[in-house]
């Protein structure tokens, strides 16, 4: 399947699977989802990324119906999911905790939702292996969920919730409580059975690195409200805030005053006594308007010398090393105060490093490499 | 093995004697050929066959036995749906009042319980009997079962009745298929509560029986009354040994279901 093909949200005669139509959820005075309008398409990976509290987990139970909204409609397939209760809708969900029966065995768990529809035997049994061949747990099937381990509990509450053919599937953090490693292995197998069963996926996740991974959009969530909604590489290189090219990966924020230059070029004045830095923009600055440029620190570049033909260079003394293996970080101090980190893969070995603390650099980019953005 | 050191020695026996040489002292005596109580004159048995023999303490048996297995049973009934309600049901009106009210038996004087209960009924016409007696227990026994059930249920992971209602549960049949198999030996060890309760009250039953419903702790007493006979001792020996066969039977399945978990647990970290 070509990856770039699959793109619904750029249709728009494609009809949503979900659609989030002006909801709002109160709890008391506080106001968990603020007046949210989103849609989610057939086939969709979606991540729902934000800090806790910021009402992830809120838009998901609305879903699964363990909420109901203050105000808004939310639609599945077209219809108001509002008077359905939980049990009667084609949603299922996996849990945080992955709430196993843990009175029943593997098999059991995973034919539960199954049987409560009074599935004949035979296409029961047939269903169930089948999603314990899914998730390879064929051999755990009499176990209790007690005697397995922790990767293994997260398939069969994979395979459980699956098991009804859901037409929307909800994760709740499916992944928080694995290490690192288990986690990498489980994002992609969760792809792949997303890919597999053409289910649509919902995840929760406060782990941007996972939604980036798995997800075909990841929206972007702050207080209720959405800030941003877009493909993973959309989220990251032209993130529309502030808010969000901090929350997705590391980036360094330099405000100032835009001026507009020739065609869609800026200049940004930041500092007394230094040359405006220059950026391009695709959005549009009055002049003099306050601006902010997020730039990465993988498109920072770090030299002894002035580059020649640098759009952009400042001078600073190298403050902080981070050694990452494959890659450093250094903390460069600008004669402002400001500290800018930039990044380079260590292609050579530690000890013939270039750089040493307080060193004098150049700080180098191009015109293209940061984003211009308001606020 | 470590050896006991003299004091430990001392402390235990001094602390066994003060638990259990009553009862060794009765059930001794239950075995005692003279019919004086104090007077040992010799092994035998005969006061086990009189006992067998005696209508009135059987009938005694027969009700107490009834009346603790009913109202034990509504009580376990009663008190878990209590439970559920205060622990489940969020805040509704006067969720202060019932919790603060169900609680209050605990606390109640044993007299003015029975008391009450004698007035309630003779108020409402309601001839004194079995169901009566049962009627009272459930009363009392239930707050029992429902502490012990609540505090089960408040470390119940709430996302487990959520899964059963997302896999398409009816609420009715996701407490029947998953939360009561769960909650399952708090709701047993409170019906064992109330029975026990039930079993050994004397004060409470002794308001709301009737001429024709003697249970068994009130007719021990009043045949102590009239003097302690070998037949009493060979009485209580018995339900001493019903007791004890049964916490022994309870403890060794507790020790053997903790073993055979360990050995699975065992079984699943070797894969």
């Amino acid at each position: 399947m070509d990856a770039s093909a699959f793109a619904p949200w750029e249709d728009p005669q494609a009809q949503p699977l979900i659609r989030f139509k002006n909801v709002t959820k109160s709890f008391g005075t506080f106001t968990a989802i603020d007046d949210l309008s989103l849609d989610i398409f057939e086939k969709e990976f979606f991540a729902l990324l934000g800090p806790s509290g910021c009402g992830k987990t809120t838009m998901m139970r609305m879903l699964a119906g363990f909420e109901t909204p203050t105000s808004g409609v939310i639609e599945l397939a077209g219809q108001d999911i509002a008077p359905v209760p939980p049990n009667q809708r084609a949603v299922n969900m996996m849990f945080q905790s992955y709430a196993l029966f843990p009175h029943l065995s593997i098999w059991d768990n995973i034919a539960f939702g199954l049987k409560r529809d009074k599935m004949p035997k035979l296409d029961l049994q047939e269903r169930v292996e089948a999603m314990l061949k899914l998730t390879r747990l064929e051999q755990f099937a009499r176990r209790k969920p007690h005697q397995i381990s922790g990767g293994q509990r997260q398939r069969v509450a994979l395979a459980r919730s699956l098991a009804k053919a859901p037409k929307l599937l909800l994760l709740d953090e499916p992944l928080g409580a694995l290490d690192k490693k288990l986690r990498q292995d489980t994002q992609f197998e969760l792809m792949d059975i997303q890919e597999t069963t053409g289910t649509t996926f919902v995840i929760v996740t406060h782990d941007q690195e996972e939604a980036m991974t798995v997800a075909s959009r990841v929206a972007v969530m702050d207080h209720g409200r959405i800030i941003q909604a877009d493909t993973p590489d959309r989220i990251y290189e032209s993130p529309n805030s502030v808010y969000v090219a901090d929350f997705i990966g590391d980036v360094n924020i330099i405000q100032g005053q835009a001026n507009p230059g020739e065609g869609d070029g800026y200049r940004l004045f930041w500092t007394e006594g230094q040359p405006p830095l220059i950026a391009n923009s695709t959005k549009s600055f009055s002049a003099g308007q306050t601006c902010h440029l997020a730039i990465r620190p993988e498109k920072v570049t770090i030299s002894a010398e002035r580059p020649e033909d640098a759009a952009n260079a400042v001078r600073g003394k190298v403050l902080d090393i981070a050694y990452l293996g494959n890659l450093s970080t250094y903390h460069v101090e600008l004669p402002n105060g400001l500290v800018i980190k930039a990044q380079t893969a260590n292609t050579r070995r530690i000890s013939r490093r270039s750089f040493t603390w307080e060193d004098p650099v150049w700080l180098s980019w191009t015109a293209t490499a940061g984003v211009l953005l308001a606020n | 093995m470590t050896r006991l050191s003299w004091f430990n020695v001392v402390s235990l026996t001094l602390g066994f004697a003060f638990l259990y040489l009553p009862m060794v002292i009765l059930i001794i005596f239950s075995f005692n050929e003279s019919k004086l109580v104090t007077v040992w004159a010799g092994f035998s048995t005969k006061w086990y066959g009189e006992l067998l023999q005696n209508e009135a303490f059987l009938d005694a048996a027969w009700v107490t036995l009834r009346v603790a297995v009913f109202s034990s049973t509504i009580a376990t009934v009663l008190g878990t749906m209590a439970a559920y309600v205060l622990v489940r049901g969020g805040r509704f009106f006067g969720r202060t009042l019932f919790s603060g009210m169900i609680y209050a038996p605990l606390v109640m004087p044993e007299v003015i319980t029975g008391l009450s209960l004698l007035l309630l009924f003779i108020g409402i016409g309601l001839d004194r009997g079995i169901f009566t007696i049962v009627l009272a227990h459930t009363t009392f026994s239930m707050c029992y079962v429902s502490v012990v059930v609540s505090s089960r249920l408040v470390t119940f992971d709430r996302s487990l009745e959520e899964a059963a209602l997302d896999l398409g549960c009816a609420p009715a049949e996701a407490f029947r298929l998953v939360t009561l198999p769960i909650i399952a030996p708090a709701v047993i060890s409170g019906w064992l509560l109330a029975f026990t309760l039930s079993l050994d009250d004397l004060v409470i039953a002794s308001f709301t029986s009737g001429p024709s419903s003697t249970t068994l702790p009130i007719k021990i007493f009043s045949s102590v009354r009239l003097g302690v006979s070998p037949e009493i001792n060979a009485l209580s020996t018995l339900m001493i040994a019903v007791v004890a066969v049964g916490v022994i039977i309870a403890s060794l399945a507790t020790k053997r279901a903790a073993l055979q978990r360990r050995r699975e647990e065992q079984l699943a970290t070797q894969t």
